[in-house]
């Protein structure tokens, strides 16, 4: 069975140059090693990929039981020339909670 | 020596809230407040506002935000530290003296500058996001360097109620009050490090205490209107517990505070700043009541050798048009209308954006998500190099109504001038931090 990402975690994106950094957090801190099994970078990178263009890099985080996915070539050149709306990709939370897991 | 301290953020950003950080001066029994309002790219507009005039340059709400507090800082004994200085802390520092002398209010200010090194940085150096010299980028208009503590501590030594400052690393605006009060060592970089990630879960003030992170039904945050701003309670081994002041709107739990930790975190092993590199993978978080949570852990090594410098240069003209379409096939009437200004202007704009605003505009794709909007909205971004030229964007969109497909309505069109911000370092020997003392 597949659920979606945001039925188990929530994420809040943050960009530093044209790189996009995504967190995802559990909502219960049980389904963190569930996570890590399922959400790799290969897998982010697959589901962003009309998003971003680099690598992504991802970092396990036990001690809050949380991943993060580091983006590169991700904002349309950057937060302070892009041409698009969302220009800090802000609302990108949202698509890495889109993706859908294995149960 | 304080067995705690407790420091409140009152504004995350340049544009934030103004009576969040009213609420903390009076009923946040604070021995600090920090106003953090200055982007990567706010200090070059700031730039640009001071070679228009010499007086400005400091942050558009300081005024404001100044006259508020200035009152209850005062009553309260509360010290300010803030970054509203931006591309001007002298005249900000003068400002803010102009109006404690309205009010009546005696205070000392510490303006704390040096941070411009424009003068300093040769253009042909390499910028760090596109390996290119930094002038080939465009023509180059500011040159701040990131500094840190080593610019606000000598300024907290003065003694002085206000501390205003241009760029200086966001964490630092927080370490520096710790270090100040416990004595830290500059070089125990372990402390110093858990003072950056106090910094850092603060510095963004209501992103901790519940603001960016509500969604009904799911995650839900009570009373958003009021959102109250975090504080601090910071003890000398650099653990901190992190609350906010009782009847405020707004939630302090596991999962805000998880998101704000991890916002805008390149690498949780190494996070640079201007006093250390620290390292956020041994935090501990823990809930050790309603809003209120308890920060252990975290680490660092020695601070780098060189100051990240964000230089601003100017980009190019932004044109912008959007216009709706609504009803039946209105993705289709959308879509012709985006594809008759592609007809027309691709030759004139090679850098053109089209979205579709209700489907696919900010995702760039909707992950098959295939139900069709009842409404869309059309926008057309480009760049020029002029802002008559950029201003063609608005008109095409305008023609729209009686050349294009049926239905189009509420067109808005937008001209503005972009500022490109890439960075670079500068040796620290170079950047020499400056402090001016003002009296009312």
């Amino acid at each position: 069975m597949k659920v979606k990402l945001y039925d188990i975690a929530h994420s809040r994106a943050g960009d530093k140059g044209n790189t996009l950094i995504l967190s995802l957090i559990p909502f219960n801190e049980e389904d963190f090693a569930w996570l890590c099994k399922e959400v790799t970078a290969e897998k982010v990178k697959q589901h962003l990929k009309d998003i971003v263009t680099g690598d992504v890099i991802r970092y396990e985080l036990p001690n809050i039981s949380s991943l993060l996915f580091v983006c590169q070539q991700a904002l349309s050149g950057g937060v302070t020339t892009s041409l698009t709306m969302d220009t800090h990709g802000k609302s990108l939370s949202y698509a890495l909670l889109e993706m859908e897991i294995l149960r | 020596m304080k067995n705690k301290i407790r420091i409140g953020c009152g504004a995350g950003f340049s544009g934030d809230r103004l009576e969040p950080a009213l609420i903390l001066a009076e009923k946040g029994e604070l021995d600090y407040l920090v106003l953090e309002c200055l982007a990567e790219r706010t200090i070059a507009l700031a730039q640009k506002r001071k070679l228009q005039d010499p007086t400005k340059g400091y942050d558009p709400l300081l005024e404001r935000r100044i006259r508020l507090l200035l009152p209850a800082l005062k009553r309260n004994n509360i010290r300010l530290i803030t970054n509203m200085g931006a591309a001007n802390p002298i005249a900000a520092a003068n400002k803010i003296i102009d109006i404690a002398r309205e009010l009546k209010i005696n205070i000392q200010v510490a303006a704390v500058s040096g941070d411009n090194v424009l003068a300093n940085i040769d253009p042909q150096q390499k910028a760090m996001e596109t390996n290119a010299p930094l002038n080939a980028s465009g023509n180059l208009i500011s040159a701040n360097a990131y500094m840190g503590i080593d610019a606000i501590l000598p300024a907290l030594e003065t003694g002085a109620d206000i501390i205003i400052t241009g760029r200086v690393a966001d964490p630092s605006l927080f370490l520096a009050p710790a270090i100040h009060e416990f004595g830290w060592p500059l070089d125990d970089f372990e402390l110093l490090g858990k003072g950056t990630v106090i910094g850092h879960l603060l510095e963004c003030a209501g992103q901790v205490t519940g603001g960016y992170f509500a969604d009904p039904q799911k995650k839900d945050v009570p009373d958003l209107a009021h959102l109250g701003h975090p504080f601090a309670d910071i003890f000398p081994d650099g653990s901190a517990i992190i609350g906010k002041v009782k009847g405020t709107g707004g939630t302090i739990n596991l999962l805000t505070a998880k998101e704000q930790l991890l916002y805008e975190v390149t690498n949780p092993y190494e996070y640079y700043t201007p006093d250390v590199i620290a390292d956020f993978t041994t935090v501990y978080l823990k809930e050790t009541g309603k809003d209120s949570i308890s920060m252990s852990g975290g680490s660092g090594k020695a601070k780098p050798l060189t100051y990240k410098v964000s230089v601003g240069y100017q980009a190019f003209y932004l044109g912008e048009g959007e216009i709706s379409y609504a009803g039946s096939n209105a993705l289709g009437r959308a879509k012709l209308a985006g594809s008759i200004i592609q007809e027309r202007l691709k030759d004139m704009f090679p850098e053109m954006k089209i979205d579709y605003i209700g489907s696919t505009s900010v995702h760039h794709t909707s992950f098959g998500n295939t139900a069709e909007p009842y409404e869309i909205r059309l926008r057309i971004a480009a760049k020029a190099d002029t802002a008559e030229k950029a201003a063609i964007i608005g008109e095409e969109i305008e023609a729209l109504y009686t050349n294009g497909p049926a239905g189009g309505g509420g067109a808005r069109t937008n001209v503005k001038e972009v500022i490109g911000v890439i960075s670079t370092l500068i040796d620290r020997k170079i950047v020499e931090p400056v402090i001016t003392l003002y009296q009312s």
